[in-house]
């Protein structure tokens, strides 16, 4: 299968999501609403504890809430997929002369515009508060690339989860054990600095941390480090890794 | 002509079950056969294979030349398939669905929007066309699903159940749609619980039974060897069952089978008896010698007899159901 006809498949997938959010847009209430609540929640509730003002965790913790919010919108992305494989459209899509990995890269495309919507309603909810971006307008967009890299990389994921679960509370479980070590266990909310050394250890090489503290940079115009190429190697990596092994998952699963 | 379906040894096990236990096969193109058999006879096990879901662990099968375990990819180009559960998106829309698989068949936009128009008028979905499949009756359903396993214009057709939890009258939509595109020049295989069914729509039979093919032949075939109908005599006295016995024998020329429990008479006709002939015979030689009748009559050989008439065991309890 030539990629051109495969991505041509995944896109006619991708549309397919597109249409249902047009038909049940209560599906994007979550998308919506999460980060809205993740906001007012970690500013007001950790805000002058963690730096004595809320109003400069604001400008630290947005970036980082907006990488979480992506993590848990993934778990929509893995459901959507693992209710195809519970009805007979799974058997449809399999017996038809596509490409192998055309409905998972479908749900990966079809959802981006939930990824999309879900950190735009962070930085608007966040600047409404007083967050305040410092990047020039090509920082801009190259932060909000590389988030929207890293989400389709830990979408693979999701689509593993998805495909292993044999139920939909599994998918929710699998995920939530995923995504809680990896966004709590990171510097979204507490500088690593101000964490115990050992959990330290894994907090600056969580992919979340690179990526909030890539994001950090760019906006917020400070020294990006090392931190941008570690989140790219990071992306790639997952996408490398998970990539071939959900789709031939998928492919096998009888 | 090239053989549309044929498959040889297909072995299929699922942990400690044997799903599959050397099922042998071959529909010639054209021609509609029907795997008949009771649930868990291996049935759709074996369309799993033939349509390239599933994998067997041994055996071969070829669907329009190709190999459905080395060339998957060109047997699904010529397949269609409708599963036991209808494979269509409940939140979407019934055109929605078509154009979906019309445009990952490559249709051009322009084209999709054609096939889709055109399988939704042929399927009566016209006014269903923008209502969201969940609205769907189970009748409406089915034919979407049959619809949109035909986008791709297969020449090869499989329907596994294609009438199961089916009304009567969209039961007989699905057999004129079956006869339509045999008409047209598609092979089908389909599978079902009913003979009737099977005897309704198909070329030929492949009665399955524990995984095993258990005869294979035209429905004619079949029913010659079961009795394709059978008559029913219960004399209103029990001590008449043998002189019952005796005329029943006369009348169809072979020997009937005396059901103990009931005093129930009961034998096959032949083929090319004509049933209401058979029935006024014995009704008349039955007043003639005085019997009276509690209940008498004339019915098609149920999956049950076949299967006692052919593997000597009675069928699983759920086929009776």
């Amino acid at each position: 299968m030539n990629p051109t006809r495969a991505l041509g498949h995944g896109l006619t997938l991708a549309w397919r999501n597109l249409v249902k959010f047009r038909h049940t847009p209560d599906q994007l209430l979550d998308i919506v609403l999460m980060p809205i609540t993740f906001v007012l929640m970690f500013v007001f509730l950790f805000g002058n504890a963690v730096s004595g003002d809320w109003r400069s965790y604001l400008q630290f913790v947005i970036p980082g809430i907006a990488v979480q919010a992506l993590m848990f919108a993934t778990i929509g992305s893995a459901l959507a997929l693992n209710t195809d494989l519970r009805n007979g459209i799974f058997d449809r899509f399999r017996s038809l002369p596509i490409a192998r990995s055309a409905p998972l890269v479908g749900h990966i495309l079809g959802d981006s515009i939930k990824y999309v919507l879900s950190i735009t309603i962070v930085f608007a909810f966040g600047t409404t508060l007083g967050f305040r971006s410092h990047g020039t307008l090509p920082a801009v967009l190259a932060a909000a690339g590389l988030m929207l890299a890293f989400a389709f990389a830990m979408c693979w994921i999701a689509m593993l989860i998805g495909i292993v679960a044999r139920a939909a509370e599994t998918v929710q479980a699998l995920s939530l054990i995923l995504i809680f070590p990896l966004t709590f266990g990171s510097n979204v909310f507490v500088p690593t600095g101000k964490l115990p050394g050992w959990l330290q250890a894994w907090v600056k090489i969580n992919p979340v941390t690179q990526l909030s503290d890539a994001v950090r940079a760019l906006l917020l115009d400070l020294p990006p480090g090392s931190a941008v190429l570690w989140s790219l190697l990071w992306t790639v990596g997952i996408v490398a890794v998970f990539g071939p092994l959900a789709v031939s998952i998928y492919h096998h699963r009888a | 002509m090239a053989q549309g379906i044929e498959a040889e040894g297909l072995v299929k096990r699922y942990r400690e079950t044997i799903a599959l236990a050397g099922v042998d096969l071959s529909v010639p193109a054209g021609t509609v056969w029907a795997l008949l058999g009771p649930n868990g006879a291996g049935k759709t096990t074996a369309v799993r294979i033939l349509s390239t879901l599933l994998r067997p662990d041994r055996g071969w099968a070829r669907v329009g030349g190709f190999d459905v375990r080395r060339q998957p990819e060109r047997v699904r180009e010529l397949i269609g398939l409708t599963g036991q559960f209808a494979a269509v998106d409940d939140a979407m829309t019934g055109y929605e669905n078509l154009l979906l698989v019309a445009r990952l068949s490559e249709l051009s936009r322009r084209q999709a929007r054609q096939r889709a128009t055109d399988l939704l008028e042929r399927f009566g979905l016209t006014e269903a066309a923008g209502r969201l499949v969940r609205t769907y009756s189970g009748g409406m359903r089915r034919r979407l699903d049959v619809a949109t396993s035909l986008v791709g214009r297969p020449t090869v057709l499989f329907l596994d159940e294609p009438t199961a939890g089916l009304d009567p009258r969209s039961r007989n939509d699905v057999w004129d749609l079956v006869r339509g595109l045999v008409a047209e020049g598609a092979t089908v295989l389909l599978t079902t619980q009913y003979l009737e069914e099977a005897d309704q729509l198909s070329h030929g039979i492949c009665l399955i039974d524990h995984g095993r093919v258990v005869e294979t032949g035209t429905p004619e075939q079949l029913k010659a060897k079961v009795g394709g109908q059978t008559v029913m005599v219960r004399p209103a006295d029990r001590r008449h069952v043998g002189e019952v016995e005796a005329i029943v024998a006369e009348v169809l020329a072979t020997a009937p089978v005396v059901n103990g429990g009931g005093g129930e008479i009961s034998g096959a006709l032949a083929t090319g008896d004509s049933a209401g002939a058979v029935l006024a015979a014995l009704a008349n030689r039955l007043e003639v010698a005085g019997i009276e009748v509690a209940e008498m009559g004339v019915q098609l050989a149920s999956l049950d007899e076949v299967f006692l008439a052919l593997t000597g065991q009675s069928a699983p309890a759920e086929v009776t159901k």
